[in-house]
């Protein structure tokens, strides 16, 4: 499925591994080390994540999780659970339950650690008038604030990452630094990212957002249970979105916004189990998907009348 | 004692580049001058990031960008003065296409600066390599921009050294470049049509995703890199007193109006296909051409590039004004800018307005971004100098080995 090229499984002294070595040795003798700190030369020839054998990730992981606990003085693990086996995952939003509160924006941006300022938000939630044009999104208001919701006369539907099966995204990223996983999430290497934004311009979706600063965020707000692949904290200059908060899933829980939504507007599951949640939920009620015109096939169901 | 040779014969060439007058030296000081402004402004925006910009969430691509797209069009331009020159063999052009291709190498080397300074890992540059990194190849369109842009900066370079070293040696030397040059062909085409394809490959943008896209890429380069060198052959002609004969100079024009024909034909036919069916997707190039909900900030500039190009094309139509030099020259620089306006913010901007959630968000580059941009057109320029003074000696025979 993913077009990669193999690893080889041993630990062996390859072409790359060499060439690797060759420019640093070359740089060594060319740059004077002010950052005598071997780190920096770990970090900047640090492989593609995919490309690293279980020894090398764990490497990484250790320097990382050393890296963030001298930025923010607190210890903070980065996981690297893999895809379960025969899940896919599918997300589903019910239009006629949600209020508009964006409990699931704030839920997400404390969830994900998310940069505060400048300020970074995964989830939009966009307002549309009831009884007009409704697919034409440009019709949306996005920066909506009154004082209580939902407002009469308006209808409400949050948009984050899709998850498209064929993510336009993918295929536009120069350097594989983001691909869809076994389980249907799709990811960003924060190491890999060049940070070029060509995904940003492909997604339909506005799903894709870019550290224009230095993402910053106070130490005691930091989440310190984090995926490699999803909230730990990100950098100046990459592109990061939603991941269905693989931290979460991939152990078995909801991702936050699911948990935080009053109204049980969301709902969560795995497209392979005949029996979840979310599969009833398709195969039941009016559903649809979000520029079904371009074929990206997502895996973000919107719903109405759902049980009501 | 064959690399001692050719060590003494390089560094003759290169003594020419430090020969020359005050105004020579002048010129030097005024770009190295906008070079280190520009630099000092990029490193600025190494330490804050790219929020020193204008460039948002929803417009992600901004003047950076916009300056590659025009660039990569401008060093296309260089096969149109090999097709007639070489080809068919119309020898007033052949002594030229050299500049050409000069021009070429510079404008491709620009092309690459402009892409460092928008990325915002540039350090990182090498992940987009073979072999080294992970190229997403064949599926991204960016990775394929890369190989053709590198193919055709490496086989220009080959074609004028070789040109210049036989030329150097008094030896003919068509025979056995012949096959390079004749590459170098659909070479040039392809860097453009790959240029177009990255915007045109991305069904989110409908104002891109149009299949006349890369016919007009192909169309105006044709317009703005010529007229480019017009303006070039003639401050060459006169700084270094060579015989560049005017018929040359008259035929290249002759050929830009046919090309500004097709582009405005195109643009014709796309204006047409857009407001006749007046689906939603109607909206970005509402926005240039009218504006949307009183976002207007690109109107005055695409009816100036309109105008502009009508009128070149006009002045560079009629024989009485393509051979007067007075008209000629103004036509060319209205070709420049107009097609500067339209392949470069005019083309980039509208694909992020309204973006894909239909927010309008107004783009307009921070002093911080023009004066970088600014800093890598002087590099350019400075490349261009330098290289000009480095070949004329050779192409003269004032230097011979």
């Amino acid at each position: 499925m993913s077009k990669i090229r193999s690893n080889p499984s041993g630990v062996k002294l390859d072409r790359r591994t060499f060439l690797k070595g060759a420019a640093l040795g070359l740089a060594g003798t060319a740059l004077p080390l002010d950052k005598t700190d071997a780190s920096f030369w770990e970090a900047f020839f640090q492989k593609h994540f995919r490309e690293m054998n279980d020894d090398e990730k764990k490497k990484v992981i250790q320097r990382l999780e050393k890296e963030y606990e001298q930025k923010y003085k607190k210890a903070i693990h980065i996981g690297s659970e893999k895809p379960m086996p025969g899940v896919l995952f599918g997300y589903g939003l019910d239009l006629s339950r949600c209020i508009g509160c964006r409990r699931c924006v704030y839920a997400c941006v404390k969830e994900n650690n998310q940069s505060i300022d400048p300020q970074v938000h995964w989830i939009t939630v966009l307002r549309f008038k009831k009884g007009e044009k409704w697919i034409d999104l440009e019709e949306s208001e996005k920066y909506y604030n009154p004082q209580n919701v939902p407002e009469p006369g308006y209808f409400y539907m949050p948009v984050q990452c899709q998850q498209c099966e064929n993510p336009p995204c993918v295929r536009a990223c120069p350097t594989q630094a983001t691909w869809k996983e076994p389980d249907g999430i799709i990811v960003i290497d924060y190491n890999w990212c060049i940070g070029c934004r060509y995904c940003m311009a492909a997604c339909p979706y506005g799903a894709r957002r870019f550290n224009w600063g230095e993402p910053k965020r106070p130490a005691e707000e930091i989440n310190p249970n984090t995926h490699y692949l999803g909230n730990r904290p990100r950098y100046k200059g990459v592109v990061e979105k939603c991941t269905f908060c693989v931290q979460r899933t991939r152990n078995g829980r909801y991702p936050a916004c699911v948990e935080i939504c009053p109204v049980g507007a969301r709902k969560f599951g795995n497209l392979l189990d005949p029996q979840s949640e979310i599969r009833y939920a398709i195969e039941h009620k009016r559903v649809f998907r979000l520029k079904e015109d371009l074929n990206t096939n997502p895996k973000f169901y919107y719903f109405f009348a759902y049980g009501r | 004692m064959v690399q001692a040779v050719a060590v003494k014969k390089f560094f003759i060439v290169f003594r020419e580049t430090l020969r020359g007058s005050n105004k020579y030296y002048a010129w030097l000081a005024f770009l190295s001058f906008l070079i280190l402004l520009g630099l000092s402004a990029y490193i600025d925006q190494l330490n804050r990031g790219l929020i020193s910009t204008a460039m948002r969430d929803q417009v992600s691509w901004g003047m950076y960008i916009s300056n590659f797209t025009f660039l990569v069009g401008v060093a296309a331009a260089a096969v149109y003065l090999i097709i007639p020159a070489y080809v068919y063999k119309f020898k007033p052009i052949k002594e030229v296409a050299l500049f050409g291709e000069l021009l070429a190498i510079t404008a491709i080397t620009m092309c690459i600066l402009f892409i460092m300074v928008d990325m915002g890992q540039p350090f990182r540059v090498w992940h987009i390599l073979p072999v080294m990194g992970a190229m997403n190849f064949p599926s991204s369109l960016l990775a394929w921009d890369v190989l053709v842009l590198n193919g055709y900066l490496t086989l220009n370079i080959i074609i004028v050294f070789y040109v210049l070293y036989r030329i150097s040696h008094g030896k003919d030397y068509l025979p056995s470049i012949w096959p390079l040059i004749i590459l170098s062909i659909p070479m040039a085409v392809s860097i453009h049509t790959v240029t177009a394809f990255l915007y045109n490959g991305l069904p989110a943008r409908p104002f891109w995703n149009a299949s006349i896209v890369a016919p007009r890429f192909i169309a105006s380069a044709f317009c703005s890199g010529p007229a480019l060198m017009l303006i070039i052959f003639q401050i060459i002609r006169k700084i270094w007193k060579l015989d560049i004969e005017n018929r040359a100079i008259f035929k290249i024009a002759e050929l830009v109006a046919y090309a500004m024909a097709i582009n405005l034909f195109l643009l014709g036919a796309e204006v047409f296909k857009e407001f006749y069916s007046g689906t939603i997707h109607v909206y970005p190039i509402k926005y240039l051409y009218f504006g949307l909900h009183g976002h207007a900030n690109l109107v005055p500039w695409i009816w100036a590039a309109t105008v502009l190009n009508i009128i070149a094309f006009i002045l560079l139509l009629l024989p009485k004004t393509r051979e007067n030099f007075l008209t000629l020259n103004m036509g060319c620089a209205f070709l420049i800018i107009g097609v500067y306006i339209e392949k470069g913010m005019g083309l980039v901007i509208p694909g992020f307005v309204p973006d894909t959630l239909g927010e309008i968000y107004e783009y307009i580059p921070t002093m911080q971004e023009m004066v970088v941009t600014v800093g890598i057109w002087a590099a350019g320029a400075l490349m261009y100098t330098l290289l000009l003074k480095a070949t004329i000696p050779i192409y003269t025979g004032k230097v011979k080995f």
